[in-house]
């Protein structure tokens, strides 16, 4: 269901940051409760915060553990955000909403 | 239980064999304990000697920095990776970087180990130090939980795991790490002793095995961790009835003709200034120029400054360095802890493989320690001399004033043979006596004999011993001087009274001269009056017959004649 894949928001121009697209990487590591949960709550805040300017990539680490080096991943769940820039690492299954909001620096835009 | 053998010196003993194969061990210690370098050795040694490729896990240095520390005790650990015994896998945990929204696990951590391990099959895996995760990650919850799945994971893997961590106020680890990990913990320690570091190593725990419980030192040397241990030493080292010459001959007089046994310790105790380094320097100079070769570990001088001094005293060390018989080891005794002196030397005395070692002052040393650590240390360095059969000699500095014998107390059951230099002062000089106070396994001199050093070398004389008692030096000269001189004395004096004798006799036979002369011219006069009575009386005869003659006496005068009897008038 979501095995390593891109996860494109619907096209929509924004008005105020038009060129700017959010590059977010989920690391998980098998279909855990945590994972999927992880998920949807990653799509619930993207559907309404970033407004089809995402794309998401899941990445299995059960199925490419090499790619784990990269991103100096620890925990699983583990979202990363690679743009816009700094990166910045959130972990856990982004239940709480507003900390996934702080942590992604989507405040603002609220 | 199967043990994993480190390969680390002593450590293997210590623990019987090594670690327990197939389960986690904790190494824990304050900052610059040797935590890090343990594991590596370890890990390095596993896969270099032992075939068995490790995962280095580290959370705090980087590839590049592992491989430029681990290379500065002499482990090509880049090498070792590029052939895929060693996986190098650096964890960075910024947290600033990481926001906690919520459940999460270390899955990713150990996705990444189990991958490092897949790998290359390792055997042995190190994560150095695990603490820094209590620094990333805010849950500490979370992370217990995951480091008991974390060491579960790495048992049911079979790995033999090594895990550091700091050493903690009141527990062993700073967060509790030893909860986790239960069946073998090691405690490093670096402790500072009258400004000199030492680096101690103590098996806290060892689950369903044997192990030395003390503390044993242990240093970081060019060529990784060595541990000593004390247990290991015994009394049944073999002993030789060789014997070695001290290179002085009138030395080997006192010590049974022979000079010492092979593989024998011996201490030289002196005053200062009495010429310690000087019999040591002989010691060696008679061993090396035999052929056999001589470790001369220095702790006061430089080597060229004792060459250079020796010259002076006519030994000629300096071909025999050259010649690979002689190596001098110089060190200040402050530079590092009485073990790292003592493993310095097991390193020399292992690589150079001397007959004798020479070790100038072992007094030194006690400066780098306390008197048991040193009388420890000293036992161990005998006992690893004597049994490789290796015949040590060690001079010690007394000071003056004190009882000679008293300071040697500790070192001297240790010694089988025992000489003494002493001063002696007396008539405005210093003079040196040498004795032997004891020498276990031969018949030694009790005399004392004078020690001289001259620039021919070392020679032993013997005392004066007179009716004003043991006189050496110049007095010992001026007492024979003076006997010669009374020799002299009473011979001039024999020779004069023979003389004088002499002339009384030749007097006396003069006088007999005179005596005999006056005898004989006694009885020459007595001769002579003999002759003149003689004489007179024919005279007065023929006086008186010519009287009577002329008087016209009758020759037969008749009876009653008248007149006095007149000469006979002959017709």
């Amino acid at each position: 269901m979501m095995k390593n894949r891109t996860v494109k928001g619907p096209e929509s121009g924004s008005r105020r940051q038009p060129a700017k697209l959010w590059q977010l990487r989920l690391y998980v590591a098998g279909q855990t409760p945590k994972s999927l949960a992880a998920f949807s709550n990653l799509k619930k805040i993207c559907e309404s915060h970033l407004n089809g300017r995402y794309r998401i990539e899941v990445i299995d680490l059960v199925e490419q553990p090499q790619l784990s080096k990269g991103d100096q991943i620890l925990a699983i769940p583990t979202l990363v955000r690679k743009l816009p820039q700094p990166v910045r690492k959130i972990i856990g299954d982004l239940s709480d909403t507003n900390r996934v909001l702080v942590g992604l620096d989507l405040r603002a835009d609220d | 239980m199967p043990k994993c053998p480190t390969g680390i010196q002593g450590l293997d003993e210590i623990t019987g064999g090594g670690l327990p194969r197939g389960r986690p061990t904790l190494v824990c210690g304050g900052a610059g304990c040797g935590k890090t370098l343990l594991a590596a050795e370890f890990l390095v040694r596993g896969a270099a000697q032992f075939c068995e490729p490790g995962v280095f896990m580290s959370f705090e240095e980087t590839d590049a920095e592992l491989k430029a520390n681990v290379a500065s005790l002499g482990f090509d650990l880049a090498s070792l990776v590029r052939r895929k015994k060693i996986v190098l896998d650096y964890v960075h945990i910024e947290r600033s970087e990481i926001h906690e929204t919520g459940e999460y696990d270390l899955e990713g951590l150990f996705v990444r180990l189990n991958h490092a391990i897949d790998s290359i099959g390792a055997r042995r895996v190190v994560l150095d130090t695990l603490e820094a995760l209590f620094a990333g990650l805010p849950n500490e919850a979370i992370l217990r939980a995951e480091l008991r799945r974390l060491f579960r994971w790495l048992k049911d893997k079979a790995v033999t795991a090594v895990i550091t961590a700091e050493r903690g106020r009141e527990q062993l680890t700073r967060h509790g790490l030893e909860e986790y990990v239960s069946d073998c913990v090691i405690l490093l320690d670096h402790r500072i002793n009258d400004q000199i570091a030492t680096r101690h190593l103590r098996v806290v725990k060892y689950r369903g095995a044997m192990h030395g419980t003390n503390e044993f030192p242990f240093l970081i040397g060019d060529d990784g961790l060595s541990v000593l241990p004390i247990t290991s030493l015994g009394l049944n080292h073999k002993v030789s009835n060789e014997r070695i010459s001290t290179g002085i001959p009138r030395l080997d007089a006192m010590l049974g003709s022979r000079g010492f046994f092979r593989g024998s310790s011996i201490l030289l105790t002196g005053t200062p200034g009495t010429g310690k380094t000087s019999v040591g320097a002989s010691f060696a100079q008679a061993v090396a120029r035999r052929g056999d070769r001589v470790l001369f570990f220095s702790f006061e001088e430089s080597p060229n400054q004792i060459i250079r001094n020796m010259h002076s005293i006519g030994l000629r060390l300096e071909p025999l360095v050259q010649r690979g018989l002689l190596r001098f080891h110089a060190a200040r005794p402050t530079l590092c802890g009485l073990e790292m002196h003592l493993a310095t030397m097991f390193k020399e005395i292992v690589e150079f493989q001397p007959a004798v070692v020479v070790v100038d002052p072992i007094t030194s040393l006690l400066t780098a320690g306390t008197d048991s650590e040193t009388k420890g240390m000293v036992t161990r360095l005998i006992d690893f001399l004597k049994g490789g059969q290796v015949t040590s000699f060690f001079t010690s500095l007394t000071h003056g004033g004190q009882a000679l014998q008293q300071s040697e107390i500790a070192m001297s059951s240790l010694m089988d043979s025992w000489l003494l230099l002493q001063d002696f002062e007396g008539n405005g000089e210093r003079n040196r006596l040498l004795y032997v106070l004891k020498a276990r396994g031969m018949a030694h001199s009790n005399q004392v004999r004078e020690f001289l050093i001259s620039n021919r070398g070392i020679d032993l004389m013997d005392v004066y011993i007179g009716p004003s008692g043991v006189l050496t030096g110049a007095s010992r000269a001026a007492q024979t001087a003076r006997e010669k001189a009374e020799a002299l004395a009473s011979q001039q004096e024999a020779a004069r009274r023979k003389r004088e004798l002499q002339r009384k006799r030749a007097a006396l036979e003069r006088q007999i001269g005179g005596l005999r002369s006056e005898h004989e011219a006694g009885s020459e006069e007595l001769r002579r009056i003999d002759e003149q009575v003689g004489l007179q009386t024919r005279l007065l005869t023929t006086e008186r017959t010519e009287l009577g003659r002329l008087r016209h006496a009758d020759v037969p005068v008749a009876a009653g004649a008248r007149g006095k009897p007149k000469p006979k008038k002959r017709k």
